[in-house]
């Protein structure tokens, strides 16, 4: 049936018709509007793009699979600034003072591991207490911001190390080191949760949680490993961003809970569960960036960016529940 | 049989409350509904039945106003109506008892009779003298123990039923939709609901019936129009004709539900249960069932049979008791346990909580076991290929393919999934809670037979169901309970209707020996 596939279609690849239409129009209004002579999809405008789509990124595929699984992680903002103060604060630790830049691996290792614990303690609280996720993320938000503050104040962490800089500011085969670790992120949590047991057991708990229980599937472990992962993947976006910029405020990572969660939602994934694609946040990611880069390129100011990204989430979110419902009448019959 | 209603037609001509003119409604590719005909007289009950995807559903959305039909018109009364709403459906007189209750279960049993029409006084506040006033006066119609304050959550499913009813009744109501209302009630509760149908009967009312029950549908109603892929195939007046000649307009062939009785020789004892209690739920149940027996479970709602299977599968604590599967003691605190010990449970809630809806018929069957079907940390797909293929030949599961979500299945073909999901990783005991709820004619008599096979193959089988057809058809053994106590378990000579009620309603069991 041709309708059923274009609806099919419409759905699945709606994120990439949309950075498309966003392509399009920001080359022909930047040939009008723009102040600068440069063509906005010049080759090291679009690198850049990738590059400052990594850090919201990075946690918006972390943010997937949580969502795929019927949770949601509202502390990784949070979780992100303290992974960000514990690489940065470590390299200079006198107990690391005589290894030079062994201290670099061993700074990444620990702040890695910060993410880790930081989401296993979400998990396992949201596993044994059973409260929803969204309350615990609330309530570990707070939490994880007030241990930010504690560390040093009001006043900026800051450590530069320039092996680390040089590696952070690199270019291979022309992407940056920040679009590969987005890229290589997006590659394995794509694996794990289309190839892997652990992946298709998320699915099921998203979608019907009685159901998995009475096929057996543990489903605490399972909610634990994720917010595990995307406890690591908020202290790996943190890692690769200030190891270029060397110093961390305590409000860093506000608000990024939210704009991974926009990212999601605008690649098509449910708020309600079971169902998501890991490709498509790429897309969300990409998409959000497009709109921030490309409205800069048009002389734009931040609030009005805001404003626009917020009225075009919820037009994208009415036009994905008016081609469901025709899905779904199809599929009736 | 009700009797002294009037068969239709013959006497003096009646203006149908409703009458259906040539309806169509095509989806893309498909033709749901082909040229759909008949009418409603008032205070008659017409029975719509049809195997499921007959074409009721689609039916009763055009009548209800969510399709717009292609062809055709409705008329209400003496006038045609074109449905654009459910709630025009309703101000038109045009009311539906749903399959699916929708009800506000945390409001109070006033509020969700009047949703949306709360009486108001001054200043848009509610008026809930008048509210609670007018939802007892209905109440009190409807004979019901409980009243409009009570809070919704806090009745069982039948009485909840009777809220939907209470609903109807808010309205001048001219035509009744009643979808299987009888699905989840209990025999008592369903002589209960019959009064009410009666009563509205009485009114004036005309009533249309959807169910798949021929038990009911003989006894209440008196026309049945039956409608096949789409198709209407005719009207017959239920006093001239047979529970055979409804069956065969249906699905074109005959339907055996005749006793079954073992062919085959009874292995080991596979599972015993010994005092098995579980606080107030269940106390001091004791059983054992064999290698190729099936031992139905019958009784009450609520008189604790589905809690049995949810504790031999994990799924609740026991308070007290044993469990032995093959002669040895087993603890069971999770499914994962259980089905580590061979006991499986099919739920009686299918698509709620045994299967993923939103997945590929070949991932709803490997689900308890892509664990063991790993390779490295990966899924090996194609053993999963490899089992879904196994099962839907040897279960004649009728799909396009594995990647088919399982939502898009019938409920035949669904619990088929299920079954197969559990054979695959060979238990010892299949528990099936309501192996048919929901599942059409034609596809019960397949269940059937599919459960009697494998018992024949040696699985020890629990069949837990509300239907006595069904519990006499399937069970060598059965077992009745009351009230959360195991009254006594019948062997297939000794069972009779007469004295399986008995048992089920709380009759000592020598007392319906003696009857």
């Amino acid at each position: 049936m041709a309708s059923g596939m274009l609806s099919t279609f419409l759905k699945r690849g709606a994120i990439w018709g949309f950075i498309l239409v966003e392509l399009i129009f920001f080359s022909i209004a930047g040939e009008q509007l723009s102040l600068s002579d440069k063509a906005f999809m010049d080759l090291d405008n679009m690198l850049l793009l990738f590059k400052q789509s990594a850090p919201i990124g990075i946690i918006a595929i972390g943010m997937t699979i949580i969502m795929i699984n019927g949770n949601i992680d509202l502390s990784v903002g949070a979780i992100f600034a303290l992974a960000a103060i514990v690489l940065l604060d470590s390299m200079t630790w006198p107990i690391f003072a005589g290894l030079g830049d062994w201290a670099i691996p061993l700074a990444w290792i620990l702040a890695l591991l910060a993410g880790v614990l930081l989401g296993a303690l979400n998990g396992f609280i949201v596993w044994k207490t059973g409260i929803d996720a969204f309350i615990v993320t609330l309530g570990s938000m707070l939490g994880y911001r007030g241990l930010v503050f504690i560390y040093n104040g009001e006043n900026p962490t800051s450590h530069l190390n320039w092996t680390l800089v040089d590696f952070a500011e690199a270019q291979w085969l022309g992407l940056h080191t920040a679009t590969w670790f987005l890229l290589g992120a997006t590659f394995v949590i794509w694996f794990i949760m289309n190839r892997t047991v652990h992946g298709r057991n998320a699915y099921a708990i998203g979608n019907n949680r009685e159901a998995a229980v009475n096929a057996g599937i543990r489903v605490g472990p399972h909610m634990m490993i994720n917010f595990m992962l995307i406890g690591f993947l908020a202290a790996l976006s943190a890692v690769v961003f200030y190891s270029e910029s060397g110093s961390v405020n305590p409000n860093d990572g506000e608000l990024y809970e939210l704009w991974a969660i926009t990212a999601v939602v605008l690649g098509g994934t449910k708020l309600t569960g079971g169902s998501g694609s890991i490709i498509s946040t790429f897309g969300g990611v990409l998409a959000i960036q497009l709109l921030r880069k490309g409205l800069g390129h048009i002389g734009a100011d931040t609030e009005t960016v805001n404003l626009v990204i917020g009225l075009i989430l919820i037009a994208v979110l009415f036009l994905d529940r008016q081609l469901n419902i025709k899905g779904k009448e199809e599929l009736r019959v | 049989m009700t009797g002294q209603s009037p068969s239709a037609g013959a006497d003096a001509p009646r203006t149908p409350v409703l009458r259906l003119e040539g309806i169509v409604k095509t989806f893309p590719g498909v033709r749901a509904l082909d040229g759909v005909s008949f009418d409603v007289l008032p205070g008659e009950v017409h029975a719509l039945m049809g195997e499921n995807g007959a074409g009721k559903s689609t039916l009763m959305k055009v009548l209800g106003g969510i399709y717009q039909p292609d062809e055709g018109q409705i008329i209400v009364g003496e006038k045609p109506v074109v449905m654009t709403s459910p709630l025009q459906a309703k101000a038109t007189g045009i009311v539906f008892i749903h399959q699916e209750l929708s009800l506000a279960t945390e409001l109070s049993v006033a509020e969700n009779v009047y949703l949306g029409e709360l009486p108001k006084r001054s200043f848009g506040r509610v008026d809930w003298k008048t509210l609670y006033a007018k939802t007892n006066e209905i109440l009190g119609r409807l004979k019901v123990g409980f009243d409009a304050k009570t809070r919704v959550g806090d009745l069982s499913i039948a009485n909840q039923q009777m809220v939907e009813i209470a609903r109807a009744l808010t309205v001048d109501a001219k035509a009744v939709i009643f979808d299987e209302p009888t699905a989840s009630l209990t025999d008592a509760e369903k002589v209960v609901l019959f009064d009410v149908i009666a009563d509205l009967q009485s009114q004036g009312v005309g009533i249309i019936y959807i169910s798949h029950r021929m038990e009911e549908i003989f006894k209440i109603t008196d026309r049945i129009s039956v409608l096949r892929d789409g198709q209407y195939r005719g009207t017959l007046s239920t006093a001239e004709t047979n529970e055979d000649e409804v069956t065969q307009l249906m699905i074109g062939r005959k339907l055996d539900l005749s006793r079954n009785v073992s062919h085959h020789d009874l292995g080991d004892v596979t599972i015993e249960v010994k005092g098995l209690s579980c606080g107030n739920l269940f106390q001091d149940v004791s059983f054992q069932v064999r290698a190729g027996e099936v031992l139905g479970f019958y009784g009450l709602v609520g008189a604790g049979r589905t809690e049995i299977a949810e504790t031999l599968f994990g799924l609740r604590e026991p308070s007290a008791g044993q469990i032995f599967v093959q002669g040895e003691e087993v603890q069971i605190h999770s499914p994962a346990d259980a089905i580590s010990k061979g006991i499986s449970l099919v739920p009686e809630d299918r698509k709620g909580q045994g299967l993923v809806l939103g997945m590929s018929c070949r991932d709803n069957m490997t689900l308890p076991q892509i664990e063991d079907l790993k390779a490295g940390p990966f899924v090996a797909e194609g053993a999963e290929i490899a089992i879904f293929d196994k099962y839907r030949d040897n279960l004649d599961i009728r799909t396009p393919g594995w990647r088919q979500l399982v939502g898009n299945l019938s409920g035949g073909n669904q619990q088929k999934i299920v079954i197969g999901k559990w054979l695959s990783m060979h238990p010892n005991v299949l528990i099936v809670d309501e192996p048919t709820r929901g599942i059409d004619v034609g596809s019960k008599a397949v269940i059937h037979d599919l459960i009697r096979s494998l018992a024949a193959q040696g699985y020890a089988i629990i069949v837990i169901s509300s239907e006595m057809p069904e519990v006499l058809h399937v069970s060598d053994r059965i077992a009745a309970m009351y009230s959360g106590k195991l009254m006594r378990t019948f062997t297939s000579d000794e069972v009779s209707e007469d004295n399986l009620i008995q048992a089920i309603s709380g009759l000592k069991s020598d007392q319906a020996a003696a009857a």
